[in-house]
């Protein structure tokens, strides 16, 4: 005689569940704020042929809180996909594996470097 | 006086109960006891009608995966010294349907390892006349870690993923298709190629990365995944830029 | 089980969080801080959009975000319940995401030579 299975439903609450699975939800809703500002972006820009509209969006408090509180969720991005960048980049040397902080510093490096040539350009 | 420690056991008596509730236990608190000792400790002198799998009870055979305190483990490896004097909560394995008490139905993992081939498919037959298979240790090193899965599950337990959408392949097998894949033996990559990047494949995993964090042999089934999904991309942009070249997986 | 696409959207999520995750961050100190805190003339700022090589940059910067976005916050929708909408909610975001590039395409190489 076949006895009846019980099945637990998923609760929409799942990503609540743990600590990890809240930092998850945190990481993939860091793509909002990387959208809003690219958004921000496209609104500076299609002001590029007139220079007061441009320093009027450009200084805009509204934006700028927006950014404000953009940027620790865009730094989060960052970290979090530097720091993921070994499990995509598999590399050998023979029967060692290429080292995770290899791969990972080597962003983190590269994104220092940017930072700093970009300052340079603007300044 | 000994030092006891309170089980919350999740009972499931379907001949009697059309529903599932809790029962608590009180063992005796050893500090080198884990909690399949307790559980054991349960079925011999205080309730024999407790069921779970258990089997080598040294972290090997991936038999006693459940939900301790809401996490997954292997219970033969979660020491009641690190919950102790807390109760503990133990419960089967999220994300399967339970037959009885502690026991899930893992049917559809079983399917999914059929599935993706999960066994070595030589190149070419060779008779054992012409000897071994040589392998490199640098061959070797390619697919080592995921060849040590244990098929515990606890991975598709911690997989909201899996629990979202039961077609997805989920984290073992995928891993354990790349194990197989990467083998310098193994020729069998094409006949896997229309699971793995399916879209209840590779192509389902969100990299929320539970699976990795509860892998209890360091398979990382979430890097496994990741790997699979550069190399699908690789191929696909390869197949697409030249689609004369007969490129392996997606010949048809 | 059909060939799946999905590695082209992948593609694009992958380049885009890889741009934004190298670039954003000090774009938006730029735009957030420095400017408003007058540490950089705004006419800078808009000299430097006369460059072909900005305009490119930009271009790039905003269009794959967008689509980073669009492929990341799909499955963020799905993952938070709305499984059977997947579909209309995949081409929602990929519709926004393109139609985001062809403004910035416009205003980038449109208006001006």
């Amino acid at each position: 005689m076949q006895s009846k299975e019980y099945v637990r439903p998923m609760p929409a609450t799942w990503w609540l569940h743990n600590i990890h699975l809240k930092l998850f939800m945190i990481r993939e809703l860091t793509s909002l704020f990387v959208a809003g500002y690219a958004v921000f972006l496209l609104v500076l820009i299609s002001h590029g042929d007139d220079l007061k509209t441009f320093t009027d969006t450009l200084l805009c408090p509204t934006a700028i809180i927006f950014q404000l509180i953009a940027l620790p969720f865009v730094v989060f991005h960052s970290v979090t996909w530097f720091n993921l960048t070994p499990k995509a980049i598999v590399l050998f040397r023979g029967e060692e594996r290429v080292s995770p902080r290899v791969i990972a510093g080597t962003h983190y490096f590269l994104w220092a470097v940017i930072s700093l040539l970009i300052l340079i350009v603007v300044l | 006086m000994d030092k006891t420690i309170t089980l919350e056991v999740f009972r499931y008596l379907p001949d009697q109960e059309n529903q599932p509730r809790f029962q608590s236990y009180a063992v005796p608190y050893r500090e080198d006891w884990v909690v399949l000792d307790a559980l054991n400790y349960i079925k011999d002198y205080l309730d024999g009608t407790l069921s779970f799998r258990w089997s080598c009870r040294m972290g090997v055979c991936g038999s006693c995966g459940m939900m301790v305190n809401g996490d997954p483990k292997l219970t033969c490896a979660a020491f009641l010294k690190d919950y102790y004097p807390n109760p503990i909560r133990v419960e089967p394995l999220t994300n399967f349907p339970v037959i009885r008490d502690l026991v899930i139905n893992f049917d559809d993992f079983l399917h999914k390892l059929k599935e993706i081939k999960a066994w070595l498919i030589p190149k070419e037959e060779k008779p054992v006349s012409t000897g071994e298979y040589l392998q490199t240790p640098a061959q070797l090193a390619q697919y080592k870690q995921y060849s040590m899965c244990i098929n515990c599950m606890l991975c598709y337990a911690a997989c909201p993923v899996y629990g979202l959408e039961p077609k997805f392949l989920g984290p073992a097998a995928i891993a354990l298709g790349q194990r197989y894949n990467l083998d310098s033996r193994d020729g069998a990559k094409d006949q896997r190629a229309d699971f793995i990047s399916s879209s209840e494949g590779i192509w389902e995993c969100t990299f929320i990365g539970e699976c990795t964090r509860v892998c209890p042999k360091h398979v990382d089934p979430a890097g496994a995944i990741q790997q699979a999904k550069v190399i699908n991309t690789q191929e696909w942009w390869l197949s697409f830029l030249m689609p004369w070249g007969k490129r392996g997986t997606h010949a048809k | 089980m059909s060939k799946s696409n999905e590695p082209f959207l992948w593609s694009l999520f992958g380049a885009g969080g890889m741009v934004a995750a190298l670039f954003m961050p000090i774009c938006i100190l730029i735009t957030a801080i420095l400017a408003p805190l007058g540490l950089l003339p705004p006419g800078n700022l808009f000299a430097l959009f006369g460059k072909l090589l900005v305009r490119l940059f930009l271009f790039v910067l905003i269009a794959l975000s967008l689509f980073h976005w669009a492929h990341r916050f799909r499955f963020t929708l799905v993952d938070l319940g709305l499984k059977k909408a997947k579909t209309p909610i995949a081409l929602v975001c990929y519709a926004s995401a393109l139609a985001g590039t062809l403004l910035t395409a416009v205003f980038l190489f449109g208006l001006w030579s």
